[in-house]
């Protein structure tokens, strides 16, 4: 099993790698990443850095060239897989039919991951990116149960990616367009999701208000922290009652079920987070270091849930998808 | 007649046998369009509630002289669901492709990319074109200027724009509709069935936001694209997508084809659609690469 960590900054990368990541994913400071945050991310001369360091420690640098690419633009999605190349990327990771078949006919040598923003969930839908563009491993959305990924893996020729830790998107990822219709930009287009500066926090009696394009997304109460005002995490009316409909504001623990996720075939287990802080980072890796360690020495999967609990959102965790209870 | 076509986009409500029958009926011998997608294309547990209702609904459609295309699921999960998939891409007829899986079946034989489908960019389009794309619907966030981009810089292959209905935003692995009456997607009871046009979300202050189709997030708002067709034929634009609602889509459609025809301005035709029982207020934000859910006035 591989262990895949993220990267936003090459400090992170630096702690990811000491931590005992067998990979690392990190993107360019721009539009060509589904992580494009102020202050995150890589320029190429800090790839190119990062990739010496990680080889130097058996590290493996997987670089994220996964938003669509814009029409009329499409050269500088080319170019920076070029450059990852270049760098010595050890893969790239794409979504786009025009970055797959660029990095296919470009780069046919180099390792071809298929992002979760793809959202191929099917045997079909993997082989055909196969056959067109020779993927060596899939990303898979979000929505699948273990033993859907067993019989999967099963039927398929590629490597599987799933993620095991961190944010937890709801809705099939790459096929969401929340974001767009409440502020105009989206993770497939801009690499962002509810950004930042659509975000609005207002006091009255009743609390702090969280607000994302003006749409309220949930309350607290006068004194409880407030939450990020995350689409698909939002409190909600609907059919006479209010709940948080889509999802709680949890995050993914899979931890408990490394092994599991072992015996269904899966190739590399996948820490969500490139937007979280060396210290985040390097805690988080240190613990799923030892975890599947322990899952691939054949003993019992140490108990990390617990260990793990104050890194997550609001402390809350959820196994999702790999429990079909979860739909 | 301009040369721009509309298109009745497939019903993405869990509608009874009985409601696709008598819908479909009045569309065949009434409604001013010329393309019809049938099927299912958001939950794949509804389908054998229809799957016998769609012969007859084709063969009246065709016999009305529309052109029937097959839709398939968006997010086929289970063995049952690949294999509509397979099915329905080994007919003649038409096919929307929702998503890739549909492609492995049907690569080289003529469909549809559906708005589920991310098309984004001229590569993308060429590289389907070239696997027998005939006509792309792209995702609904991508403004017109990017889709105008994309169909100048594309030969072989006809652009659709969504152009009426509540927006398809997300589909989901969970069922918003069984998780809101304390049920899992696999033992759901088919609550969506009681939402004909989707169940209303709200915000914590009474706004208006999205509705829940089952594993589907629309808008709340309805979307509606109201431009001529010298305006549209200059984006490149050959098909407008009307998708549809219990609203009278009857008179949406003639609405539409009047507009297309030079016989209502834009304005006009705004006003007729806003005096039907939509299910929300109008927006088209996307269609001006602003917010979705921007109202007209205000792009």
């Amino acid at each position: 099993m591989e262990l895949v960590c993220p990267a936003g900054t090459p400090a992170t990368l630096r702690a990811a790698v000491e931590a005992g990541a067998d990979a690392v994913y990190c993107g360019f400071r721009d539009d060509t990443n589904a992580r494009n945050f102020p202050g995150l991310n890589f320029s190429p001369a800090e790839l190119a850095e990062g990739v010496r360091f990680a080889h130097g420690h058996g590290a493996r640098v997987l670089v994220a060239i996964n938003t669509f690419a814009r029409v009329g633009e499409i050269d500088r999605w080319r170019q920076a897989v070029d450059t990852a190349v270049r760098c010595g990327a050890d893969a790239v990771i794409a979504a786009d039919l025009a970055v797959l078949d660029h990095m296919a006919r470009a780069h046919p040598d180099v390792r071809l991951h298929l992002s979760v923003q793809a959202a191929a969930a099917t045997p079909e839908a993997i082989a055909f990116y196969a056959d067109a563009f020779g993927i060596h491993r899939v990303v898979l959305p979000r929505v699948l149960s273990v033993q859907e990924i067993a019989a999967l893996n099963r039927a398929i020729e590629v490597e599987t990616e799933v993620f095991v830790f961190g944010g937890l998107c709801v809705m099939t990822e790459g096929r969401c367009y929340l974001s767009s219709y409440a502020t105009g930009k989206s993770p497939n287009l801009n690499g962002v999701c509810s950004p930042p500066e659509f975000v609005d926090y207002s006091e009255s009696a009743q609390g702090t208000t969280a607000r994302l394009g003006g749409f309220t997304i949930d309350r607290y109460a006068p004194g409880a922290p407030a939450g990020y005002p995350t689409l698909c995490k939002g409190l909600f009316k609907a059919g006479g009652q209010t709940s948080h409909l889509f999802e709680d504001p949890v995050s993914l623990n899979a931890g408990s079920m490394l092994a599991a996720l072992k015996a269904a075939g899966v190739t590399a287990m996948k820490i969500e987070g490139r937007q979280r802080g060396k210290g985040y980072v390097g805690d988080v890796v240190r613990a799923f270091r030892r975890a599947v360690d322990a899952v691939e020495a054949g003993g019992e999967a140490i108990e990390i849930d617990r260990l793990l609990a104050a890194q997550s959102e609001g402390g809350r965790q959820t196994t999702g998808a790999y429990k079909k209870t979860w739909r | 007649m301009s040369g721009v076509s509309l298109t009745l986009g497939p019903v993405f409500f869990h509608w009874s046998a009985d409601r696709l029958l008598d819908f479909y009926r009045r569309i065949a011998d009434e409604a001013p369009v010329d393309r019809v997608h049938v099927g299912e294309t958001v939950c794949g547990k509804r389908m054998p509630f229809t799957d016998a209702a769609w012969p007859e609904i084709i063969e009246r459609l065709e016999r009305g002289g529309k052109e029937v295309v097959l839709s398939t699921l968006a997010a086929p999960a289970t063995v049952r669901e690949r294999r509509s998939i397979e099915e329905l891409c080994g007919e003649d007829r038409l096919v929307e492709v929702n998503d890739f899986t549909a492609l492995r079946w049907r690569n080289g034989r003529p469909f549809v990319t559906g708005p589920f489908l991310n098309v984004y960019n001229e590569a993308a389009a060429a590289f389907l074109a070239a696997r027998g794309a005939r006509t792309i619907c792209p995702p609904v966030e991508l403004a017109l200027g990017a889709l105008a981009g994309m169909a100048k810089r594309s030969t072989g292959v006809e652009f659709e724009a969504f152009a009426f209905g509540r927006l398809p935003l997300a589909i989901s692995g969970r069922c918003y509709h069984a998780r809101m009456h304390g049920l899992h997607k696999d033992s759901c009871r088919f609550m969506c069935e009681q939402d004909p046009d989707g169940l209303a979300v709200d915000t914590l202050d009474d706004q208006k936001f999205l509705a829940i189709n089952g594993v589907q997030t629309l808008s709340s708002q309805v979307h509606v694209l109201c431009l001529g067709s010298a305006e549209l034929t200059g984006l490149g634009i050959s098909r407008l997508r009307l998708s549809p609602h219990t609203a009278d889509m009857v008179a949406v459609a003639k609405i539409y084809r009047d507009l297309l025809d030079g016989k209502e301005t834009p304005e006009q035709a705004r006003f007729l659609l806003s005096c039907l029982d939509l299910p929300g207020t109008m927006v088209d934000g996307f269609a001006f690469g602003a917010p979705g859910c921007r109202s007209p006035q205000a792009a």
